[in-house]
């Protein structure tokens, strides 16, 4: 930070180097961690509260979107105490759609937006697009990075982009999809998740779910400790979703652990974790019932929107 | 930029509930005798002792005490068996009864690795993880040599030396007895092997191992005792090579007492490891290799980075991620799969730590330990931290082969180069830093035998271990690790 | 006429690249056939010896820093000046009870084991260095590095090719040394740290006492400061007082029991390895 306080993209242009294989063997230690009864019924719900329930496709329709609304207020009713979901994440259009359906409740509207998942388009555009979701509504924003700037080394711009980005959603909360999947290395995804925080996101993401590989959790631990070393030099907490892949509740929870142990309990919230899934929902309330009553659980008896 | 200090809170919500690993699956009898001869045989001195599981304090199993007449017994039935069968047999047959073992212990594992935990206080986690496998490894890396000595030595062929005694300790109780003896058979030698008294119980399985796989009767003696059996072990003229992993005060008693005997001997003793990272160093993996290197196995690990080296403009930084990544640390019952510090070794371990710890109070050093409580009952210590120590600290000098860390800062190169090398001891290193020349210069520079760049703590059979000065000679595993049991013809 | 009057040689010790007497001022007399006294000896003491291994230590990281190819060039360069002056270790041979023809013979192997040794310098660690295929994601390696500050009790009947045969593998590997030349046979043994002196060998790499062994044996063997003795002979009980008083601070002791150092036995790299030690270094391979 520079010496009259405001923040400066040099801050955030050296990051420490990352070892890939260092990565790799904190992961798969903490994979290793045992979550079991209380801790895990526990896990499993506080995870179930940390999901983005997405639908992202170029068929999506209104009913979808509806279905789906509904799926985020009656997880699953015959089984009480269970938690919301966090949000719905949608494509600009369907944000009317969703605002209406959750407006009773404190499920949050999160709208991708700046040309998703690309990109292409130029910064006028992408503000507009952000400017008119949250008019409609959205308490979210998800836009993508510029990659191919960011590849190009124009990092500048990249940081501008998104401070923008932030300027022009005021009141809602943005989240900055880095699309790991596309940066290559983990000494980038340490880089960009700097500059991105630096440039004001309140969550940085991993993923659009639209390229592979989506998030992993080397690439999670790497965005992580990056928030911390934030959180270390200015107190201030940034959040993180990792989205794409995520489908089971034995990785989601293996996601909490990492989560736990690098950046500690005050993460351990929808305010600043969430999951980016849609058909994690399902196993996570699977896994509950399990937990519950001791017998397996079929996919059969849990809606799929 | 000054990182304040600024701990999280990793604890208050969302503990794990217990995870410990079922004991139902392990056969543990109450009393084991010696291992002689193929066959287990209750001890001519009549003593047992009691082994006790150092996490309850609680007694687990009366073991044989070797009187100097029972290691008789044993050098006599490993010499039969060595002039008999052992180097009568073709290598490659040899070398088939020690994949047997390998293979054997791959399928018991399990249950090996919950007796190592039971009666050593390890974290399930390490004997599961580290321990069991990587003992059953060293047999089957071994095993291969065994016909294929004459490729190891250009110039040469090797010979058997005899018979081995070997004396191992309490640390790594499984993957000692394998280092020791998965050598000494390759190469054709037959062995008398005395397990640590507060941690025998798996090398007493080994010997039920080593029976199920048919070796030949002799071939392997396992005694238990403690330094008594160690001290006719050593002074036997029977034997025909020492192999010893312990403490240097112990290895140099051996050396002097070996003098002019002619028995061939290697030596694997203490360490004081320097742990140096440097500013331009991926500082969280560093953090992680510092935990690991101090904090693994309690710290009762000879080669631990015991010794913090951090160049001065990262030291604030470095420390507070330590401090924080203490406070993940997860101590308590061994059996428990989430353990990362089990329980010190011994009631006379735990005394120790705690006399060296005081000194470094004493002396001036600011000592920090996280908020984690400790079990009640067995013995423990938390993971500790001193700052403010320097090179004159007994704490910096002395081994103290527990989870205590003496941090502390550095300039130059130069300067963290002499710190490290200014110890009688050599037996490892560590160094952390993104640039690759400085990997080599550095590296290179470091008197000691085994050096980590970028990590720490890694073992594997086919690396060669063992250190200099005062921490040893010979070396165990790889292609080195052949050299202690032959001669060269 | 009168016969031109020999000028004679005063045979020094060598420590750190000087050639001092001994700082105690004694000596012993080297008497040749019928008792003809040859030269007086320095009789080297606990101080020289201590002085010595200041020597050695400090020029250990020089010397073993430099390349192999450059120590091969200097050891080379020792056999060159040794061969152009055979004529006076032969006749320093003679004079210390050979045979012409055995000291000839003595000489040449000498010259020829240096070039042998010469030709090791970059080649042993390429025979006892390993490359071992870790069982994770890292790079493995094992190489020999030199074991330090060496001393040696030359042997007694071999005053040239004995002392030769044991200084070059310890020299070639990058080590520094101490030694104490044969104490009947002693005039090859000063006339060679002149050669040394004279080959690019930095000094205090190799540094040479004359004495006597019984006042010597325990300060080679017991010095602090010191990684490896070499201990030549077959007295059994000074074999074992060196061992023992090797475990003072696990000094790594050899005992050397050659009888015949003209046979091609008495060279090998297995002895470079002697006073070597085996570094293994660990790194990821990652991106």
């Amino acid at each position: 930070m520079s010496n009259n306080g405001s923040i400066n993209l040099s801050d955030f242009l050296n990051p420490p180097p990352v070892d890939q294989i260092g990565i790799e063997e904190r992961v798969a230690r903490l994979n290793k961690r045992s979550i079991k009864k209380n801790s895990k019924l526990s896990a499993l719900k506080l995870a179930l509260s940390m999901i983005d329930l997405t639908t992202l496709e170029g068929k999506d329709s209104k009913g979808k979107v509806r279905q789906l609304c509904n799926k985020a207020l009656h997880l699953h009713d015959s089984f009480p105490d269970l938690p919301n979901v966090a949000a719905v994440c949608v494509y600009p259009p369907m944000v009317p759609t969703a605002v209406e359906c959750l407006k009773e409740s404190n499920v949050k509207v999160a709208s991708v937006a700046t040309a998703f998942p690309s990109g292409m388009t130029t910064l006028q555009t992408k503000l507009s697009e952000v400017r008119r979701v949250v008019r409609m509504g959205a308490d979210e924003v998800d836009m993508v990075i510029s990659r191919g700037a960011f590849l190009r080394g124009e990092y500048h711009l990249v940081f501008d982009e998104i401070a923008s980005v932030k300027e022009a959603c005021g009141e809602a909360h943005l989240k900055v999809i880095l699309e790991t999947g596309e940066l290559y290395s983990l000494d980038n995804v340490r880089l960009a998740s700097g500059i991105a925080i630096g440039a004001g996101a309140d969550f940085i993401k991993t993923s659009t779910g639209k390229i592979q590989p989506a998030a992993t959790q080397p690439v999670a631990l790497v965005m992580m400790q990056a928030i911390r070393d934030h959180y270390f030099k200015t107190g201030k907490k940034v959040g993180l979703k990792p989205a794409g892949g995520i489908s089971d509740a034995k990785t989601a929870i293996q996601y909490l652990v990492l989560l736990k142990e690098t950046l500690g309990v005050e993460w351990l919230t929808p305010d600043l974790f969430r999951f980016g899934a849609s058909s994690l929902a399902n196993d996570l309330l699977m896994q509950i019932l399990k937990q519950a009553n001791g017998v397996y659980q079929s996919a059969n008896y849990f809606s799929k929107d | 930029m000054v990182t304040k200090e600024k701990l999280i809170d990793f604890n208050s919500v969302w503990e794990y509930s217990p995870a410990p690993e079922s004991t139902d699956h392990v056969k543990l009898d109450d009393k084991y005798d010696l291992f002689i001869n193929g066959e287990f045989v209750s001890p001519k001195s009549r003593k047992y002792f009691w082994t006790e599981n150092p996490a309850t304090g609680k007694k687990i199993a009366k073991v044989a005490e070797a009187s100097k007449a029972d290691v008789n017994s044993a050098v006599k039935a490993a010499r039969t068996a060595y002039d008999k069968y052992w180097s009568k047999m073709p290598a490659s047959e040899r070398s088939k009864y020690i994949f047997r073992i390998a293979r054997i212990m791959q399928e018991r594992s399990r249950e090996l690795s919950v007796i190592e935990s039971l009666d050593g206080g390890k974290p399930i986690r390490e004997s599961r993880d580290v321990d069991i496998p990587l003992a059953s490894a060293h047999f089957f890396y071994y095993a291969g040599w065994a016909d294929k000595l004459d490729y190891a030595f250009p110039g040469r062929k090797t010979r058997a030396l005899g018979v081995a005694g070997q004396i191992i300790p309490w640390n790594f109780p499984l993957l000692m007895a394998a280092w020791k003896i998965a050598p000494a058979l390759a190469t054709g030698n037959t062995v008398v092997l005395k397990p640590a008294e507060t941690t025998p119980l798996t090398a007493m399985k080994l010997a039920e191992i080593i029976q199920e796989a048919d070796l030949p009767p002799g071939v392997v003696n396992i005694i238990p005792g403690a330094g008594e059996t160690g001290k006719a072990i050593v002074n036997h003229p029977g034997l025909d090579k020492i192999a010893f992993t312990g403490s240097t005060v112990v290895g140099k008693y051996i050396q002097k007492t070996l003098a002019g005997t002619g028995k061939k001997y290697s030596l694997e003793l203490g360490g004081k490891a320097a742990n140096i990272i440097f500013e331009e160093a991926d500082l969280d993996q560093a953090v992680e290799g510092i935990i690991n290197a101090i904090f693994f196995n309690q710290g009762h690990v000879c080669c631990a980075g015991s010794r913090l080296l951090i160049q001065e403009g990262i030291a604030d930084e470095i420390i507070n991620k330590l401090k924080n990544r203490m406070e993940t640390l997860i101590i308590g019952d061994p059996l428990d799969k989430n353990t990362d510090i089990g329980a010190i070794n011994s009631k006379a371990q735990l005394k120790r730590i705690n006399e060296l710890v005081s000194a470094g109070i004493d002396e001036g050093g600011t000592i920090y330990q996280p908020t984690c409580a400790l079990p009640k009952s067995g013995y423990w210590f938390k993971p500790t931290l001193f700052t403010d120590v320097s090179q004159s600290h007994r704490i910096v000098q002395e081994e103290i082969f527990g989870p205590v860390l003496a941090i502390q800062t550095f300039r130059t190169v130069d300067e963290a180069i002499e710190k490290a090398n200014n110890t009688p001891y050599g037996l490892s290193g560590g160094v952390w830093t993104d640039k690759g020349s400085k990997v080599f210069k550095v590296t290179k520079q470091i008197n000691a035998g085994v050096i980590w760049a970028n990590t720490f703590n890694k073992f594997d059979p086919t690396s060669p271990f063992g250190g200099y000065k005062e921490s040893g000679m010979g070396r165990e595993g790889g292609l080195h690790g052949l050299l202690p049991y032959v001669e060269l013809i | 006429m009168k016969k031109r009057l020999e000028v004679l040689k005063t045979y020094k010790i060598y420590i750190g690249g000087k050639f001092p007497r001994t700082e105690s001022g004694r000596y012993y007399l080297l008497e040749g056939k019928n008792k003809k006294p040859l030269a007086n000896i320095c009789r080297g003491s606990r101080k020289d010896f201590r002085n010595s291994v200041v020597a050695a230590r400090k020029a250990f990281s020089g010397w073993s820093g430099r390349t192999a190819y450059n120590r091969g060039q200097i050891l080379y360069r020792i056999a060159e000046m040794l061969e152009g002056r055979r004529e006076q270790f032969v006749s320093e041979l003679i004079l210390q009870g050979d045979s012409a023809a055995k000291a000839e013979k003595e000489v040449n192997i000498s010259i020829d084991r240096f070039i042998y040794y010469a030709g090791w310098s970059d080649k042993y660690i390429q025979l006892f260095s390993s490359v071992n295929p870790v069982a994770s994601p890292h790079f493995n390696f094992s190489v020999p590095e030199p074991t330090g500050v060496v001393t040696m009790i030359a042997p007694e009947e071999s005053g040239l090719l004995g002392l030769i045969s044991v200084i070059a593998p310890v020299i070639v590997g990058g080590n520094t040394c101490v030694v104490l030349a044969s104490h009947s046979k002693p005039l090859c043994a000063v006339s060679f740290a002149e050669v040394l002196h004279s080959s690019d060998v930095p000094g205090g790499v190799v540094n040479m006492l004359t004495g006597f062994r019984s006042e010597l044996l325990d300060n080679f063997s017991t010095h602090m400061d010191v990684n490896a003795v070499i201990y030549c002979g077959d007295d059994k009980k000074e074999g074992k007082r060196v061992m023992e008083n090797s475990s003072l601070n696990v000094k790594r002791p050899h005992i050397i029991n050659t009888k015949d150092w003209t046979k091609e036995k008495a060279q090998d790299p297995y002895q470079i390895l002697d006073t070597q030690e085996i570094k293994t270094t660990w790194h990821p391979i990652g991106i």
